[in-house]
């Protein structure tokens, strides 16, 4: 039998309507892929996914009672991931679900069911990792304004966090690798798309964006960092596990001077 | 806010807090309720790491480094000829709200030199984080130091506003506090720790009743030890470090390897190394106290008295008690899944959810995360291939080490035996 080559818009609702495809269908051989990441297959059969809101609902719903809510957001974080291949694994790990009486989740000697597990735990530390590593900086027009390029995409698990924490602070948050940010206008987030002037740099603070006080906080700040550490003590091993240099270049306070 | 001379007082009392290890930021309830700023609900973040690999989560500065006492440990003692500097109530509060502001931070960590008495300084403390919370809307985190003879009172509003109180002990012995801090008593440490206790016990109490009555420092009491500086065995000081676990619920006691910073003959001299590993040894130690159900006495006790430096101090008291082994992770309860060498809680977890859908094997349980480098030796699973030979604990020990003590070790030895 050929293999059905699904390819879906890249939302998760986009990904549950394939995913009711798959079941509706009952197809067996079939590969799901993104369609900003589609690998044409010499001989496959490709077929487009319609997102259906309706659909991708109640396959949400079954879900969520096949698994517990711990095994449902694993599901989702692990989706978030963006991996290459990760919806065949994802819907192993469905199939498995719904072929069960108990709930599997847990099972952790079932290959698709750890390895989601595991990914799952690596967008959740990328999420916790951007929790600490947003550096807002104060524009002109009082809006504190963070870029960031995350591995995995997690704008959507950090801004509760954001909007509850800043609740007195207009914010955005901005993953420049994919193209769109966060918005907190004091009321509520709201997701957008920024065109930067051509001369924009993500990584100085230029005075012509940024208000006059940034800078000396800035300095402070590399101050105390400094200030802070002690040296007899140095381990730039451990330093680096906890502060991977890929994330350097946004912190404020690993700038050269 | 005059920046030089702020920037001046920020080097100088940040570097002078640096000894203080504590960077919790976890464990407090207070929401943003008030459309305020800040919110300490979640678990604690490190917002940074400096190069000594230490988690950055808190603004950690003394208010002033002047201080009346001349404790040989202490860099800002009486004696020392350090530049001194005092913050204004209001630089503090101004520096804690843009760094947060910033996301630089969680909150504040806020300690002091003690000048003029106890409750004068004290005093300043609270007004610290008094402004923040009333004035600013603050809901990060304080940390606020209980500055040992601090009055009752003092400590009772310290409470009202703080999310964790600490007291330092600093010298885990009576007899090494009275050779290194001579105006020191034990007695003044005490005191607020034990105010602190009791206030605790009655908001827990009262909570019950009233829903509404306000928090009382809801991440707890925790304290610190120096480690080498007074020449304390690891008994010692584990004993002390559970009796103010029992005694004063204390959320956490930490352990600071002694940084040499005087050329005082009571103390190591400049340029001895800081025991680092020996803190680690402790740390484990404290771990196993806390989370693992181990005894204290069962890890240090009469008989041994110092903690191994070449293993954890797990795998070593499993070598001191092979007769507990090998425990089979299919059937095994949790307390002795949790004493299996080279399996972290976590572990435990996943087996204990695992084993209910199929038996467990090695394979299964190397994908879950067991160091199985360790674990080998202590345990049986499904398969008939497990540690046959009647090993002894010294025999388990070297095996362990020689698989260990480099990464690479394995590589090479595979490639040779391709010719062997």
């Amino acid at each position: 039998m050929q293999a059905k080559n699904l390819i879906y818009d890249g939302t998760f609702d986009g990904f549950l309507t394939t995913i009711f495809y798959v079941f509706e269908h009952k197809l067996k051989t079939v590969t799901i892929q993104n369609e900003f990441t589609v690998q044409q297959g010499l001989f496959s059969d490709n077929e487009s996914i319609l997102t259906d809101e309706v659909k991708a609902n109640r396959v949400w719903k079954g879900i969520k009672s096949k698994l517990s809510s711990h095994g449902s957001y694993q599901l989702y974080y692990a989706f978030l991931s963006e991996d290459i291949g990760v919806e065949d694994l994802l819907l192993d790990y469905i199939q498995y679900a719904f072929s069960q009486q108990k709930k599997v989740d847990k099972d952790f000697s079932h290959p698709s069911i750890l390895k989601i597990a595991q990914i799952a735990k690596s967008v959740g530390r990328e999420k916790h990792r951007m929790e600490a590593f947003v550096r807002f900086r104060l524009t002109k027009d009082d809006i504190y304004f963070s870029n960031i390029e995350p591995d995995f995409n997690v704008l959507p698990l950090i801004e509760k966090h954001f909007k509850r924490r800043y609740a007195d602070q207009k914010w955005v948050i901005y993953d420049i690798k994919r193209g769109y940010g966060l918005f907190y206008d004091l009321e509520t987030v709201e997701l957008i798309n920024m065109d930067f002037p051509e001369n924009f740099n993500f990584t100085k603070t230029d005075d012509a964006f940024f208000a006059t006080q940034e800078f000396e906080f800035q300095k402070l700040w590399q101050d105390y960092f400094k200030a802070t550490n002690i040296a007899s003590r140095k381990n730039m091993k451990l330093h680096i596990r906890h502060v991977p240099k890929r994330y350097w270049k946004y912190l404020s306070e690993k700038q050269p001077n | 806010m005059s920046f030089q001379r702020t920037q001046e007082k920020l080097k100088i009392l940040a570097d002078a807090a640096k000894y203080d290890v504590s960077c919790s930021s976890s464990g407090s309830k207070r929401a943003n309720t008030n459309k305020g700023l800040g919110d300490a609900t979640g678990m604690g973040i490190c917002h940074s790491y400096t190069e000594d690999g230490r988690c950055v989560s808190l603004l950690k500065i003394l208010l002033t480094n002047h201080c009346i006492f001349d404790c040989a440990y202490c860099v800002t003692r009486k004696s020392n000829d350090v530049k001194r500097a005092a913050f204004k109530v209001q630089e503090v509060v101004d520096l804690t709200i843009n760094f947060y502001r910033r996301n630089y931070i969680e909150g504040l960590f806020l300690s002091s030199g003690i000048f003029k008495s106890a409750d004068y300084t004290m005093e300043r403390l609270v007004a610290v984080a008094k402004k923040l919370r009333l004035e600013e809307n603050f809901n990060g985190y304080i940390h606020l130091k209980s500055i040992p003879g601090a009055s009752d009172e003092l400590m009772r509003e310290a409470g009202l506003y703080a999310d964790r109180l600490s007291v330092n002990i600093e010298i885990p012995t009576e007899a090494g506090l009275k050779k290194l801090a001579p105006d020191k008593k034990r007695e003044d440490f005490i005191k607020p720790m034990l105010k602190v206790k009791n206030e605790i016990i009655q908001y827990n109490t009262e909570k019950k009743i009233i829903k509404s009555t306000p928090k009382f420092a809801p991440a707890g009491q925790s304290t610190q030890m120096i480690i080498g500086a007074s020449g304390e065995n690891d008994f010692q000081i584990m004993q002390t470090s559970n009796h103010f676990y029992k005694s004063y619920n204390l959320k956490r006691v930490y352990y600071s390897g002694y940084v040499p910073i005087s050329y005082d003959d009571r103390l190591p001299q400049i340029g001895s190394a800081v025991p680092m590993l020996r803190e680690n040894r402790l740390y484990q130690t404290d771990w196993l106290m806390r989370f693992y159900g181990f005894d204290v006495s069962e890890i240090l006790n009469e008989q041994h008295q110092n903690l191994d430096l070449d293993v954890d101090p797990k795998l070593s008291w499993a070598l001191r008690n092979l007769h507990e082994f090998p425990v089979d992770v299919n059937t095994a309860d949790q307390r002795m899944l949790a004493r299996i060498p080279g399996l972290g809680m976590k572990s435990v977890f996943k087996i204990i959810n695992a084993r209910r859908f199929r038996k467990l094997n090695w394979e299964h349980l190397k994908k879950i995360g067991v160091a199985l480098n360790r674990a080998q030796y202590f345990m049986v699973c499904d398969s008939n291939q497990f540690e046959k030979r009647d090993l002894t604990s010294e025999k388990i020990k070297g095996l362990i080490l020689q698989n260990s003590t480099s990464k690479y070790q394995k590589m090479l030895s595979n490639q040779l035996s391709l010719f062997g």
